[in-house]
């Protein structure tokens, strides 16, 4: 049993929750909501232990796809069920499924109609999710990406606000035809090497032009779901409408899908393109990082100013990628974790305060610190995380990537410091307004503070972001040997041999 | 006399049913109204006996019968089966509701039958005539089921306007039939290929020929441009004949295109590509297009039929043995898709109330969960979404099509996808999103819910587990075209 077990942790991380979400949609009863809410914690705390395995067995130093298992699914067109697991994908599946455990507490209360479907959709969207970090063939890979559209679009039009059904339907059709231009591609490779395995694509070698065609598929996939500029409007309006778990799960870990399928698919197998494409890329995130900042300055709304700040911050994440070197791409995934743990936070303090005064505008608020002093501490806290203040965890990844392109080219390190000047306009500037000065209004005054539930939650967060400032290393350790694979297989041509370029 | 008796036995699926909706009709001059049950029950029977002695007498080789004018070879097997099965789960869908609307007499089940027969012949048909007779039986039987609640003025006016475009789709299609004659000297699909085959041929006379049978084939399968028939009709006919129309018959004008197209003018396949080719692109622009502007359901499911058949035509234009395994499998899903879709509509329908308009299906999670889960899957799956059928099925056509190089239609199908994807989405956010408007509780007999339970949650199903499907098809397309 145990043996069966070491074998497809994988499996029991991905189809764990998943089972867990139709057990507790089976068993639901509305009558007696709380049954449902400690069977789906005890589901979502289940998932979470048994992904922690992935991270004590796996060999650091050996780097490449462990935890390997597969059978073959669908071999009319050679599809496998395959998965595997190397240092960019650990961090981020233990990642999928604290948030997922997070989402269900911060629910807790909060949600009172139709408890179970809710519940079961983030349980269900986690396994999902997983599936995508650990599929290693690509229609298995494209399917658990797109199925884990399905929840989402639930979640953010049942339990959304005011105007969700445009912000779902705007973040349904924007993903949907990214991902089918990706579909495209696979297609085009599969009929090319005849198979769906991705290691077989790493090793196919293309001409310019088709690699160039190929990766704008694969760009228009991630950068929608990350999101790059100018693909990135619907996250403000899905963020905006979106429950505090939807807005959580798509900041802390959706958008790292996009990241994530940037270094598993679009970079290693189509390299001549990235790099000779890179110079766009660049430049597109140097203008999320700047431009965004300042968009995310003259918000009203706080929802929409984090989630601004959110692509701002995803910015970082591209460029470290398309700097290609060391210190860019491994702070690249500081960086995504970093922002999974702050972002969820900073969703989470919104909800907080929305879920008593039922506002999100800053304007509503005032003087917040007065009437609940402890929320006034951690949310302030994380506020500083988002600004990248050292010893937070926001400082390590974008300090990494601001000395790795530094190597690169001075200016591109130049512009994108800025993000350290305006992150901290827009953040401090929202928590003066918000916390500090004068009670504004009775609602504020009659504020109560955190309660144990909200507490933990905040604490562990909190405690996760300041470990993760000051003590990074076990993360980077987890992710050194891939990265530096990945470079070497990105620093060799897969242009063929012998024919000249562009044909 | 050896001969006749091989002839016999090779129709004999075909022999019960016409025998058993003869009797049915005789027996409902003898049967009381409370007893109309034993119609139903004889229905049921003589569809499940055609599978029995279809699936009995199967062999995986081409056998010819009435000298040579009918086939039966495996994709013959294979596409009755799932008639019958399409069929019987029809009949299960729609008893409640053609009772509560005084429909449920011997004359449905039997019309019904003889369309299936129709159907059958179309499948098995190995000869022009045969084929035409086939889809002439399948379609005078619909059009008169169309009219069968006759004094709803909206019926008649549907059932005189199918009559009438597709008398005329029949013309064309006997009139090309009627070229290829005159060029080739025979009527049987082997004698054309062969005499095809053998020497240089006017070729203008054959494209003439040609361009008529298409347009029949498109008019029959609703494809652009010969669809103005197909949302009018479906709107316009009672919801359980719209849903015999618009599911099985399509499956029958599939093995019709495979037996004239890809088995009697393979030579000519370079030009019928090119008609095909834009009759799906145009059929993916309007189908999609259009459904978004519809408030009526069973309108909206129309234009998405349309859209459906245009990705058919992808896997049928790359002209490859793939394409044709992948068609197949689209036809074979659709069906499953849209039994399902107007599966859900019957539920919802009551005495006196129609559920098709698209605000019926408000609130439907709050009324029922279970029954919105399952509409859900039937939507994600006609938008071609994982982990459901659909998805499967649009994957493998638009793999053909893009293997047999047509990359740019390749791409701008996926787009129109996106398009597509709207209107879908739609009908879940009124039944996730919305307030419920009608509070009437959903009553349907048990074995409706169990089937349409198994037909929606099987999209999931196969979805996830699309092998076998796609190994049937396989198998049959394999043995049948070589």
């Amino acid at each position: 049993m145990l043996n069966y077990f070491t074998q497809h942790i994988l499996s029991f991380s991905i189809w764990l929750p998943v089972f867990s979400g139709i057990v507790v949609l089976a068993i639901a009863n509305e009558n007696k909501p709380d049954t449902t809410r400690w069977l789906a914690l005890l589901g979502g705390i289940a998932s979470f232990l048994v992904t922690i395995p992935l991270y004590t067995h796996f060999n650091f130093a050996e780097g490449g796809f462990q935890f390997q298992e597969g059978f073959s699914w669908i071999p009319a067109f050679n599809i496998n069920y395959h998965l595997g697991v190397d240092g960019i994908s650990v961090p981020l599946i233990l990642l999928t499924s604290f948030t997922t455990v997070i989402v269900i507490i911060s629910a807790w209360e909060v949600i009172q109609k139709r408890v179970a479907q809710y519940m079961a959709c983030f349980l269900i969207m986690s396994g999902l999710m997983i599936g995508v970090f650990s599929a290693l063939d690509a229609i298995l890979y494209y399917v658990f990406w797109e199925a884990m559209l399905i929840p989402m679009f639930l979640v953010i039009g049942i339990w959304g606000g005011p105007n969700r059904v445009y912000a779902t339907i705007k973040f349904f059709l924007y993903t949907l035809l990214g991902s089918l231009l990706m579909l495209v591609a696979f297609i085009y490779l599969y009929l090319s090497t005849g198979s769906f395995e991705i290691t077989e694509y790493y090793k196919f070698s293309m001409p310019l032009n088709v690699q160039v065609l190929i990766f704008l598929a694969f760009f228009a996939a991630f950068a929608v779901k990350i999101p790059m500029w100018p693909v990135h409007t619907w996250l403000p309006d899905a963020h905006v409408e979106a429950p505090t778990g939807g807005s959580v799960v798509l900041a802390a870990i959706a958008l790292k899908l996009g990241g994530y399928s940037f270094l598993r698919f679009a970079m290693p197998i189509a390299p001549d393109a990235a790099h000779h494409l890179s110079g766009y890329m660049i430049t597109l995130s140097l203008i999320a990082i700047v431009y965004i900042a300042l968009v995310a300055l003259v918000q009203k709304d706080m929802k929409k100013l984090i989630a601004y700040s959110s692509i701002s911050h995803m910015g970082f994440v591209t460029l470290g990628f398309f700097i290609f070197n060391n210190l860019g791409l491994e702070g690249a995934i500081v960086q995504m974790v970093s922002h999974g743990f702050i972002s969820a936070a900073m969703f989470l303090c919104v909800g907080v305060l929305y879920d008593r005064v039922h506002s999100r505008q800053i304007e509503s608020y005032g003087g917040v610190a007065n009437t609940m002093p402890a929320f006034a501490a951690f949310a302030v806290f994380f506020a500083m995380a988002n600004t990248g203040l050292p010893g937070t965890s926001g400082f390590v990844g974008e300090f990494m990537v601001i000395l790795g392109a530094i190597q690169v080219n001075f200016w591109y390190a130049f512009l994108a410091s800025f993000t350290l000047i305006f992150g901290a306009a827009y953040t401090l500037w929202m928590v003066k307004r918000v916390f500090y000065g004068e009670i504004a209004n009775e609602n504020v005054a009659a504020l109560k503070d955190l309660n144990g539930r909200e507490f933990l939650i905040m604490a562990i967060l909190a405690a996760l972001v300041l470990v993760l400032g000051i003590y990074p290393q076990p993360l980077t350790d987890m992710t050194n040997a891939t990265v530096t694979q990945l470079l070497s297989h990105l620093a060799q041509s897969k242009l063929p041999v012998g024919l000249p370029s562009g044909l | 006399m050896e001969n006749i008796r091989y002839d016999l036995i090779t129709a004999l699926p075909e022999i019960v049913i016409v025998c058993m909706a003869m009797f049915i009709l005789l027996a409902d001059l003898f049967l009381k109204p409370t007893n109309r049950i034993v119609i139903y029950i004889l229905a049921q029977l003589s569809l499940l006996g055609a599978a029995y002695f279809t699936f009995s007498t199967h062999v995986p080789s081409v056998g010819y019968a009435f000298t040579g004018t009918f086939v039966d070879d495996t994709m013959a097997d294979v596409l009755k089966l799932m008639i019958y099965l399409g069929t019987s789960m029809i009949f299960v869908y729609s008893r409640q509701y053609i009772q509560q609307r005084d429909m449920f007499r011997g004359e449905f089940y039997a019309l019904a039958l003889f369309s299936v027969v129709g159907m059958m012949i179309m499948v098995s048909g190995q000869n022009m005539l045969t084929l035409y007779v086939g889809l002439e039986l399948l379609s005078l039987s619909l059009y008169a089921l169309v009219a069968l609640d006759r004094d709803n003025a909206k019926a008649t006016e549907a059932a005189m306007k199918y009559f009438v475009l597709g008398a005329l789709a029949s013309g064309m299609l006997l009139y090309g039939m009627s070229m290829i004659y005159g060029m080739t000297g025979s009527l049987n699909i082997a004698d054309i290929n062969n005499a095809l085959m053998s020497g240089p041929k006017i070729h203008s006379v054959l494209i003439l020929g040609l361009v008529f049978i298409v347009s029949g084939l498109a008019f029959k399968l609703g494809a652009v441009p010969f669809q103005m028939w197909v949302p009018d009709v479906y709107e316009g006919s009672p919801t359980a004949v719209t849903m015999l129309i618009s599911s099985v018959p399509k499956l029958a004008a599939f093995a019709l295109v495979i037996r004239l197209l890809v088995q009697g003018l393979p030579t000519l396949a370079v030009d019928w590509q090119q008609m095909l080719m834009i009759m799906a692109v145009l059929s993916i622009i309007i189908g999609n297009i259009t459904a978004i502007a519809q408030t009526n359901l069973k309108r909206m499911l129309a234009y998405s039929t349309i859209s459906h058949i245009g990705f058919v035509l992808y896997g049928l234009m790359s002209a490859s043995m793939n394409g044709f395994i992948f068609a197949m499998f689209y036809v074979v899903s659709y069906v499953l898709m849209t039994l399902a879709g107007f599966g859900i509509i019957l539920l919802l329908s009551r005495k006196g109330f129609e559920a098709d308009k698209l605000d019926d299906l408000k609130g439907l999670n709050q009324r029922s969960p279970w029954h919105a889960f399952l509409m859900l899957i039937v939507m994600f799956s006609m938008a071609g979404v994982p982990p459901t059928l659909g998805f499967y099925a649009k994957f493998s056509v638009l793999q053909a099509a893009l293997a047999a190089g047509y990359l740019w239609l390749v791409v701008f199908a996926v787009l129109m996808a996106v398009v597509g994807a709207f209107y879908y989405l739609r009908v879940i956010k009124l039944m996730y999103f919305d307030e419920p408007a009608d509070n009437n509780p959903i009553v349907a007999p048990m074995d409706m819910r169990v089937v349409l339970g198994i037909n929606a949650l099987a999209l999931l199903v196969i979805g996830i587990m699309p092998e076998k499907l796609m190994e049937l098809c396989i198998y049959a397309m394999t043995t049948s075209l070589s």
